[in-house]
Order: C-alpha cells, then structure tokens, then sequence
C-alpha cells in the first residue's frame, strides 16, 4: 500500500505530520523502542510501531528508511520535534493504543 | 567520474538534538547523487552508529566522509577518552551507557555490532587518555554504480 494510502485508511490514529513521498510503498509493521536494534533490523518501508516519542527516533526513521511513524500508548511529539518532522518530511501519527494492537490493525489493513 | 568528494562534520559531545544531522546529510547527499538506495542504507545506518557513540561516549569529533566511485569511506576521529577493550565493545548487548541514555532509547550495546553488520570493512584505533580513531568502508560494486 502506498503511503498516501495508508495516511487516508489509518483514520483511527491522529496524523501529527503528514511527510514526503507518499507515492512510497508500506511494507510491513515493525515494533521496536531500542534505536540501535531499530536501525539494524527494521524493513524498509516499515510503519514503525513505538513510544520512542523523541528527535533520534526521528532520525532513525530517517536513517533506517521507515516508511512512517506512529506513535502508540498516547506517547507524543512535542513542538520542537514536530518542526522537526515537517522539515524532514517524516509522516508521524499517534494513537492511545498499546504497541500491540496497533501494529495488529496495521497489519491487518496492509493484508486486507 | 574519477575524483572524489570528501564531507567534514563537526560532532559535539552530549548534544542528542543534533545527533543524526551529519549522518542525514551525507544521506541526503548521496542520494541527490543518484547513489544506489541499499548503498545508501548501509552507510547511513552504520555512520548514525558511529555518529551517535561519539555523541554518547566521545568527548566531541569529526566526521570525514569520502565519496568516490568504487567506494564511499567513513573516518570517525574523537578526542578521547578511548576504547579500554574493543573486542569487549564489539560484543552485541554489551553497553557502557549510563541510565539517561538508555532513556532516550540507546544503550543496549548493538552500536559496534551495527556498524560491523552494516559496513563491509570496520577498523578501530584506539589509544585511552587520546582518542579513538574508527574507519569504515562501504563498497559500490561496479554493475549498480
């Protein structure tokens, strides 16, 4: 599914930054909060599942080419790194939902 | 193309907000350039590795970045305080990060191990009390370059 995509059918989570290529391909969920194992195993592609709620899991999100990042457990940006977001381009929701039952309607909606 | 580019960086100690932003840079470089995207990945993961131990451990640096066709090089030099046992900091799972570092979501010893994961060659020079020297070479094989 394309990011594009994906943004308008994940209307249950709040979009906190809409980023760049959105024409790019989601491939699978990946939850993770440790950022060193994130950026050695991670898809590319993924819609990375964390609470990780701060300005190295955006760049890791960069780095590790994840696809889109979504926030679970009412974690949250703050402002600063929502300027962040926008100037890096980086799609960002968030959600009251623990990892888990995030990731499982990601995945579900991926393999619908 | 037969000349190379070569990328300085500047790498402060303890400074998380600017953490990633010369690993970003040579990402975003590399990929105006047209550089494959799995090159791309490799570098980028393995130099934020790099970049972040000197952000966590280092007391400052610099990054030098050199680009060429056959190869991009990566040449982390920091000012110290130095490695005490670098087999020991190679082993995956083993951190010397303290608590508030763990916090922000690094720490669970998988820096080195990335870097050598990532990398296709990984050299590390270090002398305590001086500094630590770590090289890194990501090879462009020529049917992709």
């Amino acid at each position: 599914m394309q990011l594009g995509s994906f943004i308008e059918v994940m209307s249950e989570f709040e979009l906190l930054n809409k980023g760049n290529d959105l024409d790019r391909e989601v491939t699978v969920p990946y939850c993770c909060d440790l950022l060193s194992i994130v950026m050695g195993r991670m898809p590319q592609g993924a819609a990375w599942v964390t609470v990780m709620a701060n300005t190295n899991a955006l760049a890791v999100a960069t780095l590790a080419d994840a696809a889109c990042i979504i926030l679970a457990e009412g974690s949250s940006l703050d402002e600063a790194d929502v300027a962040k977001a926008k100037e890096k381009g980086i799609t960002v929701f968030k959600t009251e939902l623990p990892v888990f039952d995030t990731a499982l309607i990601i995945y579900n909606r991926l393999n619908d | 193309m037969n000349e190379s580019i070569t990328l300085n960086y500047d790498v402060d100690s303890n400074d998380f907000t600017r953490a990633g932003e010369a690993s970003s840079s040579v990402k975003r470089k590399l990929k105006l350039m047209g550089v494959d995207p799995d090159i791309i990945r490799k570098v980028a993961i393995s130099l934020y590795e790099g970049e972040i131990n000197m952000v966590i451990h280092s007391y400052g640096g610099t990054i030098e970045v050199i680009i060429s066709t056959d190869m991009i090089e990566m040449i982390l030099r920091d000012k110290g305080p130095g490695i005490e046992d670098t087999e020991l900091a190679m082993q995956a799972g083993y951190t010397t990060a303290p608590d508030n570092i763990r916090s922000l979501g690094f720490g669970a010893g998988m820096g080195l191990p990335n870097m050598k994961k990532y990398s296709d060659d990984l050299k590390i020079e270090s002398v305590v009390g001086k500094g630590t020297t770590v090289r890194m070479k990501v090879y462009i094989p020529k049917n992709i370059s």
